[in-house]
């Protein structure tokens, strides 16, 4: 029950059903609702023109946006954060494709949607390959370790190459806090850069990465 | 469950690279431009041509008009759908507006197999003849692909393959139609299987190949 309230609150609606003439109530959500993607449409637009302020605050209004696209999705709570970072670098990337003349809301819900089907595709893929990995150690033998052990160095080799060939930054922010597995207020002190950089820096290295490594299917 | 992260550092990190961006064209523009480069090859065909073959086939036997028609609207719907997926939040569904046009296409295409007469002024395909359609197609359907590719090149396709397929088929419904203008040929069964090979390689062709291209984001 509590629950259930909660979630009507956060929707907006748990007004609507108190209200005498729900359908006028509901009509009047439904126009918060497009007030709110008319101001974060104007924000997005003056973003486009270089509006530093407008910008921040269209990208911390749109989480619960997105984070409500990856739950449709059906992304595990422990994965929505990184779906929430991935949208926030596309929205950063793509823009310049929002047209002011029709809904933001709808813009970066797509965005989102489509890079929750992104990151449950990877959970696949990974749950798929740990699978077999299971199934492998149970049946291999002692010289098949032997090539599987070759096989890792060559990725490890592979994984060296690429990253060798980051631009600097990148490079820095995964020597730093994958390698090095520093934390990031120590990778921060360490390289003189802000903490914001470097996880902007990792995430651009890391998508770069699996791009280079495993194709960007 | 990880720790909720703190998006706002993220967020002060993009917003500290903001740069003002020019927007992108809306996707009715970008159509038009392509079109116009199909209406320049094409008043290049009737300068050299002329439209008197193309006429009197279409009077003797009408079914081939339709199919022009059918084709040209094709090469419209399409291509502007190709654009218009290329835009967060526009909808999938758009991707059945070619399809009417593109039934009206093959199915006027088709009667033309149903005809025991032929139209005036007009020869039975020969057995090397449908080899010079198919060649027709590809050729001019390559580098209307390219550069409706490259007019995507800043756009945001979220379903690739699908924007690829708009683009296949908006290519080749394009050479289909400039085709028509110097094609020599009753619509003979062998030649209309030559036409419909030619477009299913070169749609194949783009979802294969323009799906990872426009996969690029």
């Amino acid at each position: 029950m509590h629950a259930s309230l909660t979630a009507d609150r956060a929707l907006g609606l748990d007004g609507a059903f108190r209200h005498p003439d729900s359908r006028e109530a509901l009509s009047a959500t439904t126009a918060s609702a497009q007030e709110a993607d008319q101001r974060r449409a104007a924000w997005m637009a003056a973003a486009q023109a270089g509006d530093r302020r407008a910008y921040e605050r269209v990208l911390a209004d749109s989480l619960p946006l997105i984070r409500a696209a990856a739950r449709r999705q059906g992304v595990p709570v422990d994965s929505i954060d990184d779906v929430v970072q991935e949208t926030l670098l596309t929205v950063h990337r793509v823009r310049h494709t929002y047209d002011p003349t029709r809904s933001y809301d709808a813009w970066i819900t797509a965005i989102a949607s489509r890079r929750a089907i992104d990151a449950l595709r990877s959970h696949g893929r990974r749950d798929r390959r740990e699978l077999h990995d299971e199934q492998v150690l149970d049946m291999q033998s002692d010289h098949a370790d032997a090539t599987r052990d070759a096989e890792r160095e060559q990725e490890a080799r592979r994984l060296r190459a690429a990253i060798a060939t980051l631009p600097p930054g990148q490079r820095e922010a995964v020597e730093q806090l994958a390698l090095r597995e520093r934390s990031l207020a120590e990778a921060a002190q360490h390289t003189g850069r802000n903490t914001g950089a470097l996880k902007v820096n990792l995430h651009r290295a890391l998508k770069a990465l699996r791009n280079r490594i495993h194709g960007d299917s | 469950m990880s720790e909720p992260r703190n998006h706002h550092a993220l967020i002060d990190a993009l917003g500290a690279e903001l740069v003002p961006v020019r927007r992108l064209p809306p996707p009715w523009r970008r159509a038009v431009a392509w079109l116009l480069v199909v209406a320049a090859l094409a008043a290049l065909l009737f300068a050299h041509y002329g439209d008197g073959g193309m006429l009197r086939r279409w009077e003797g036997a009408p079914d081939l008009a339709w199919a022009g028609l059918g084709a040209v609207l094709t090469t419209i719907t399409a291509a502007w759908t190709a654009f218009a997926l290329g835009v967060p939040g526009r909808s999938a569904r758009w991707a059945w507006l070619p399809v009417a046009p593109a039934l009206l296409w093959i199915g006027a295409s088709g009667l033309g197999c149903l005809r025991d007469w032929i139209a005036p002024g007009t020869i039975l395909a020969g057995p090397h003849q449908p080899i010079g359609c198919l060649q027709f197609i590809i050729a001019f359907s390559v580098p209307l692909s390219a550069l409706l590719i490259w007019l995507l090149r800043r756009a945001c396709p979220l379903r690739p393959v699908l924007a690829a397929v708009m683009i296949g088929l908006a290519s080749a419904a394009a050479s289909a139609s400039l085709l028509e203008i110097c094609h020599e040929f009753d619509a003979a069964a062998s030649d209309l299987l030559t036409h419909a090979l030619a477009v299913v390689l070169v749609i194949g062709i783009n979802a294969a190949m323009g799906g990872r291209l426009l996969r690029a984001r």
